[in-house]
C-alpha cells in the first residue's frame, strides 16, 4: 500500500511535470502569477507505467540468444551437428543396421567379406576383416563422443574448483602456482603419452590421462576471472556482512564464468578427440576390438597407400572433421555472442 | 634484468627437478616385462630377480633415485634394453638430435614469418578474400586433429607435387613437406594473433596521430605497430615450441625421419623402458627451457617486467 502511494505520487510529479511544460508555452499570457485549474489534470494511477524505469530491458542471456541466432555459419553447424549427433544414437535402432563388430561372411563362397566397396549391401563398404564400415563408424562416433564428452564434464569439475580455490584463496595462491608453473611447462603430449604407456591402453586409462592434462588450462582462466572480480564493491559487501566463501564463490563469482567455462568444455571435446586418434596412432589407444574414431581413422591409415581402399580412411575422416569442426565453430560463436562487448 | 633473470633461471632448475624425479619415479610403476626384451619368455623367476637386482631395481625408490641422479651426473641415462640392447640410450638418441632440430627450428622460423606475414595481410584487407581465406585455414588447422589433417597431407601432398613420400636424408626435396607440415600449427596461431593485434593496435590514438603527422605507412609498422607486438610475440614463442614438439612427435614418425620423436613412437610401441623415460625427460626439458627463454626474450624487450609482475600475470 505505502509502495502504491508512493509511486503515485511519482506519477503525479510527472504529470506536474508535462503540464509545467504547457505552462512555460502559455506563460506570457498569464503575467498575473494566478494558476488555472484547467490546465491540469489528476494523472489515473497506472502499474506498467509506475513500474518502468529508465534502465533498458537488456538481458545477458536475451542478448547472447539473440547474437548467437544471428551467427548464419554457427545456425548451420548447429543444425548439422545436432542432426548428426541425434543420428548417432538412433542408428542403432533403425531397421537394417548391422553389427558394428561382426564379422560378415558370403553365403555363396563361406569366405569373409574382406574389403567390398562402398555399395547397396555395405553402405559404406567393408573393412579388411569384413566387418561393416558404416556401423563401425557411428558405434565408433559414439564412442569418442562419451570419451570427450565425460573428459570435458571431469575437466569442467575439476578446473572450476581448482581454478576458485586458487583465485579465490590468497593462501593458496602462492602454492597452487607454483605446482601450476611445473605442470604446464611439460607439454601435454608428453604427459598423455607417459600416462597411457604406464597405466596400460584401455578405455578408463585413456580418460584419466586427458583429465590429468585438461583441467589445466581451465583452472588457469577461471583463477584469472575471479581474481580479477573478486574484489569488485559487491563481493566485499558481501564478505562484510559475513557471506561465507563457499556462497560468495557459487553465487557471486561462478555465474560470471558460465560463458567462460561453456566455451572450454565444448573446445576440450574435439580436443579429446583429436588426441585420441594420437594417441591410437602411436599404440596406446583402445584396444582394436572397440570401435572407436580413432582406432578407426588407424586401421584406415594402415590402406591408404592403395587408392582403391582409400574410402576406409576417408569415411571416417569426414565424420570426425564435422563433428570437430562443429564444436569448435559452435564455441567460438558462442563465446562471440555471450561477451557483453559485443552486445547492442 | 639480471636478477629477474637469475632468479627465473633457478625456478626453472626446481621445475626441472620436480619433473625428472616425478617421470623418473612414475616410470618405475611400469611393468617389468620392458627391462628384458625377448629374453622374457626364457628366463625362470629368479634369474628375472638377478636381472632386476644387478640393475638395482629392487632397491627402494629413493637409493634409485639418487643413483639415478648420480649417474645423470655422470652422463648416463641407461642402456637400451630392446630397441637395440645395450647400446647406451645416449648414443642412441645422439645421432638423431641433428634432424629433430633442423626441423624444429625450420618449423619455428616458416611459422614466424609466414603466420605473421598472414596475420598482417589479413589484418589489412579485413573482410575481404584474404581474410576469410586465412580464417578458413585457422579453423581448419584448429579444429581438424593434426593427426588427420597431417595424414592427409601426406597422402595428397605428396602425390600432388610429386614428392617423396618418406624421408630420405640424401634427396633435399624430401625435406620441404615435413618442415611445412611441422609449421602449419603455428602459422594458424601466429596468424590469428597478429591479425586481432593489428586490428585492435590500428584504430589505437597513437596510431592515428601518427597517420595524420602523415607518416609513410611503413615507418607507421615498424616504429609504432610492430615494436609493441614483439612483447606479446615472445609471450607466443614458448607455446608454440611447445606445439612444435608434439608436432614433431607426429610428423617424424609419419615420414619416418630418423629424428627423437619418431624414436620415441618406435620405443613405446617395442616398450623399451629406459629409452622412453629417457626420451621423456629430454622433451620435458626442452619444454622447460623453452618457456624460460621465452620468459628471458620478454623480459629483454619490455624493460617493465619483473619476476612478480610475470608471477601475478600466470
Amino acid at each position: 500500500m505505502i509502495r502504491n502511494k508512493i509511486t503515485s505520487g511519482l506519477m503525479s510529479a510527472d504529470a506536474m511535470l508535462m503540464a509545467a511544460d504547457g505552462v512555460s508555452g502559455a506563460a506570457p499570457s498569464h503575467k498575473n502569477d494566478e494558476l488555472d485549474a484547467g490546465l491540469f489534470t489528476l494523472a489515473q494511477f497506472d502499474a506498467v507505467a509506475a513500474e518502468r524505469s529508465g534502465y533498458s530491458d537488456y538481458s545477458y542471456w536475451k542478448s547472447t540468444l539473440r547474437g548467437f541466432l544471428k551467427n548464419r555459419l554457427a545456425m548451420f553447424f548447429l543444425i548439422a551437428l545436432c542432426s548428426l549427433l541425434l543420428f548417432t544414437f538412433l542408428q542403432p535402432l533403425l531397421p537394417g543396421q548391422k553389427l558394428p563388430t561382426k564379422i560378415y561372411i558370403d553365403p555363396d563362397t563361406g569366405m569373409q567379406f574382406r574389403n567390398v566397396n562402398p555399395g547397396k549391401e555395405f553402405w559404406f563398404g567393408t573393412n579388411t576383416i569384413g566387418q561393416d564400415l558404416w556401423a563401425r563408424i557411428w558405434s565408433g562416433t559414439r564412442t569418442s563422443l562419451l570419451i570427450g564428452l565425460i573428459v570435458g564434464i571431469v575437466e569442467m569439475f575439476v578446473g572450476i574448483a581448482f581454478g576458485a580455490l586458487w583465485g579465490y584463496i590468497r593462501k593458496l595462491d602462492g602454492i597452487i602456482t607454483e605446482i601450476y608453473n611445473v605442470l604446464d611447462n611439460i607439454p601435454t603430449t608428453i604427459v598423455l603419452m607417459l600416462l597411457s604407456y604406464i597405466l596400460r591402453p584401455g578405455f578408463k586409462t585413456m580418460i584419466i590421462a586427458m583429465c590429468a592434462t585438461g583441467w589445466l588450462g581451465l583452472a588457469r582462466f577461471v583463477r584469472n576471472q575471479i581474481v580479477i572480480i573478486r574484489d569488485r564493491e559487491y563481493n566485499l559487501a558481501s564478505r562484510c556482512l559475513g557471506t561465507p566463501s563457499r556462497r560468495i564463490i557459487v553465487k557471486n563469482l561462478l555465474p560470471y564464468l558460465v560463458s567462460v567455462i561453456m566455451l572450454q568444455t565444448a573446445l576440450s571435446i574435439p580436443g579429446t578427440i583429436g588426441w585420441e586418434v594420437f594417441l591410437t596412432y602411436i599404440g596406446l589407444g583402445l584396444p582394436v576390438s572397440i570401435p572407436s574414431l580413432g582406432n578407426l581413422v588407424n586401421e584406415g591409415r594402415l590402406l591408404m597407400m592403395s587408392p582403391e581402399l582409400r574410402y576406409q580412411l576417408i569415411f571416417p575422416t569426414v565424420v570426425l572433421s564435422i563433428i570437430t569442426i562443429s564444436f569448435y565453430v559452435l564455441g567460438n560463436a558462442f563465446s562471440d555472442a555471450s561477451d557483453p562487448r559485443n552486445h547492442v | 634484468m639480471l636478477r629477474y633473470s637469475i632468479r627465473r633461471l633457478l625456478q626453472s632448475i626446481v621445475t626441472l627437478f620436480i619433473v625428472v624425479s616425478a617421470v623418473f619415479l612414475l616410470m618405475r610403476l611400469l611393468p617389468i616385462e620392458g627391462y628384458f626384451g625377448e629374453r622374457n619368455e626364457k628366463l625362470s623367476d629368479s634369474q628375472r630377480e638377478a636381472i632386476l637386482q644387478k640393475m638395482g631395481l629392487l632397491d627402494p625408490w629413493y637409493i634409485q633415485l639418487g643413483n639415478f641422479y648420480r649417474n645423470l651426473a655422470k652422463g648416463d641415462l641407461g642402456t637400451s634394453s630392446i630397441y637395440r640392447k645395450d647400446v647406451p640410450v645416449l648414443e642412441v638418441i645422439a645421432p638423431r638430435v641433428p634432424y629433430s632440430v633442423r626441423f624444429g627450428l625450420t618449423a619455428l622460423c616458416l611459422a614466424l614469418a609466414v603466420g605473421l606475414s598472414l596475420g598482417v595481410s589479413m589484418a589489412r584487407h579485413k573482410g575481404r578474400l584474404v581474410d576469410k581465406i586465412g580464417t578458413a585455414y585457422v579453423v581448419l588447422v584448429n579444429a581438424v586433429p593434426l593427426a588427420v589433417y597431417l595424414l592427409f597431407i601426406q597422402l595428397y601432398g605428396t602425390s600432388l607435387l610429386k614428392l617423396p613420400i618418406l624421408f630420405d636424408k640424401y634427396s633435399p626435396s624430401s625435406w620441404i613437406l615435413p618442415a611445412i607440415s611441422m609449421s602449419l600449427g603455428g602459422i594458424a596461431g601466429y596468424a590469428m594473433w597478429m591479425r586481432r593485434y593489428m586490428v585492435d593496435e590500428l584504430n589505437k590514438d597513437y596510431i592515428k596521430l601518427a597517420m595524420a603527422k602523415g607518416l609513410p605507412r611503413s615507418t607507421i609498422m615498424a616504429r609504432h605497430v610492430m615494436r609493441n607486438a614483439y612483447v606479446p610475440m615472445a609471450q607466443y614463442l614458448p607455446a608454440s615450441i611447445l606445439m612444435t614438439i608434439s608436432g614433431s612427435i607426429y610428423i617424424e614418425s609419419l615420414y619416418s625421419i630418423p629424428g627423437m620423436g619418431g624414436l620415441l613412437v618406435d620405443v613405446i610401441q617395442r616398450q623399451d623402458n629406459p629409452m622412453v623415460q629417457a626420451l621423456v625427460l629430454i622433451f620435458s626439458s626442452i619444454g622447460i627451457i623453452g618457456l624460460f627463454l621465452g620468459d628471458l626474450l620478454m623480459a629483454i624487450f619490455d624493460p617493465r617486467i619483473k619476476l612478480a609482475k610475470s608471477e601475478a600475470s600466470r
